[in-house]
């Protein structure tokens, strides 16, 4: 279910790290509890994001949710597939459905993040 | 995420939620269902064929006596004495002030028999407030809380009579919109309301709590071959947006009173006094400050529920209109602005993102 190659935040967000690139998203458990989703905001490509601070949102049918930044960088482009089509954030939340690529400030920020077992972990407590 | 539920009141037919696998959420202290397949699909559901909600949480309260009537005249701004027995009506319990104790289902059996259908976290409230006026005003008159006793399921959308028929042998087509009959449902007594939040047709159904679960059980089993399937809180929402249909808390409360919020089909002030009468007809001859309107946005966004309007006014319930197939919502603005066709800005998350004035309801089945 969840990615062994990705990093995941207590928040719910998942990266992927390639190179100097960060591939962000939320997690099934994410879009799970969010239900339907209906409306996707994203920052544009070189926008600043920090740590722990909301990148975007995501609006289910019934209310909205913050994004929050799992590292520090720059936005190198957003999926525009949601703009059209947010409901793919419900079907692939994993996949397809990514929200950023970021381009990262600091590699060793993502040291920090948990692994897909603590995760798996976290979301049992 | 789920709260525990050991503080939260439960309806009868809880365990048959959980059992479906619902998503449960606390609503106003009842742990209710938010969604069992999904919003969305709950939604279209009940618009294209029919859905099942389980609404016991609302309160019921009845007022019997020879001075039934004029108890429930003097407490709700409807006039219940153009009911006949067996009709229904919206209507409002005001408060002194002009503004809502809750908004109500006003049923009449008789003269001296009436059942009132109130707002689930408002019952206790309702029920206080009304026997208060009966004792202050002497009414020859009895005013009983049944609501601990009873359930409703409410099952709606265009499927709704052919289901409902399989399970009563009460001819239902003959009961017109907001007309009701006592009769039985699966073998058990029950009032039949052709009543619904929705903006589709359906009924509303009460019975006793102890038949709740095998009732629901039935409907479903007898809407199977029409596609019924069960409904939660989150679909009733937007059901209920799409129909501009009022939610206490959001476009009526107790600062806000019927005339502003479109409601003033629901004021007789010509039935004789009611509580509330007074402040009413001053605040009509005053001319009104603000009005409740409907609007969609054309900019990119949800105007939800709290959010405000640019240059005066707030977004009262806002979402996503399924159906419609716009983001829309319900807003109180500045009498000057309150005309279809003005454009507004609605302030989401320190932005303005345009709005327009348009007109309600957002949604209206065909007949």
């Amino acid at each position: 279910m969840y990615p062994e190659n990705y990093k995941y935040t207590k928040e719910h967000e998942w990266i992927l790290i390639e190179g100097d690139t960060g591939t962000i998203g939320i997690t099934d458990h994410a879009q799970e509890e969010l239900g339907d989703i209906v409306y996707v905001d994203l920052p544009k490509a070189g926008t600043a994001v920090e740590m722990g601070k909301a990148l975007g949102s995501v609006e289910s049918v019934k209310a909205v949710s913050d994004i929050y930044s799992p590292v520090n960088g720059e936005v190198l482009e957003s999926n525009a597939d949601l703009g059209t089509a947010p409901e793919k954030l419900n079907a692939d939340p994993h996949g397809a459905a990514w929200l950023v690529k970021v381009k990262l400030a600091n590699l060793a920020e993502v040291e920090g993040l948990m692994s897909a077992a603590d995760y798996q972990a976290y979301l049992g407590e | 995420m789920e709260s525990a539920s050991g503080v939260l009141r439960k309806t009868p037919l809880h365990a048959v939620h959980r059992a479906a696998g619902a998503k449960m959420v606390d609503f106003g202290g009842w742990d209710m269902p938010l969604q069992y397949t999904g919003i969305l699909d709950e939604h279209a559901t009940v618009r294209g064929k029919a859905g099942l909600f389980d609404v016991s949480h609302m309160g019921e309260i009845e007022v019997r006596g020879p001075q039934a009537l004029a108890l429930v005249n003097w407490v709700s701004c409807n006039d219940a004495a153009k009911l006949q027995a067996g009709q229904a009506h919206y209507s409002g319990l005001i408060l002194e002030g002009g503004g809502f104790v809750d908004d109500i289902l006003v049923h009449k059996f008789s003269d001296d028999h009436f059942f009132l259908c109130v707002n689930a976290s408002n019952q206790d409230k309702d029920f206080a407030h009304i026997q208060e006026q009966n004792a202050l005003r002497g009414f020859d008159a009895s005013v009983v809380n049944i609501g601990p006793e009873l359930s409703q399921i409410a099952v709606q959308g265009p499927r709704a009579v052919e289901t409902l028929q399989k399970l009563t042998a009460t001819a239902l087509t003959p009961i017109s919109y907001y007309w009701f009959r006592r009769g039985e449902v699966s073998g058990t007594p029950a009032t039949i309301a052709r009543t619904g939040y929705t903006g589709e047709d359906g009924f509303e159904i009460y019975v006793a709590n102890s038949e709740a679960a095998r009732v629901w059980n039935e409907l479903l089993a007898a809407g199977e071959e029409f596609g019924i399937k069960p409904a939660g809180l989150g679909a009733r929402n937007t059901l209920r947006l799409e129909a501009s249909m009022a939610l206490y808390g959001h476009e009526i409360t107790d600062e806000l009173n019927p005339l502003e919020a479109g409601l003033s089909w629901i004021v007789k002030f010509n039935k004789g006094e009611f509580l509330g009468k007074g402040k009413l007809a001053e605040i009509k001859a005053a001319g009104l400050k603000r009005k409740l309107c409907g609007f969609k946005m054309t900019g990119r966004g949800i105007g939800r529920d709290g959010y405000d309007i640019a240059g005066g006014g707030w977004v009262t319930s806002g979402g996503p209109g399924p159906t419609v197939n716009m983001n829309i919502g319900l807003c109180y603005l500045p009498v000057e602005k309150a005309n279809i066709g003005q454009p507004i800005q609605v302030m989401i998350r320190n932005q303005a993102v345009d709005a327009e004035v348009i007109a309600t309801p957002f949604y209206k089945r065909a007949k």
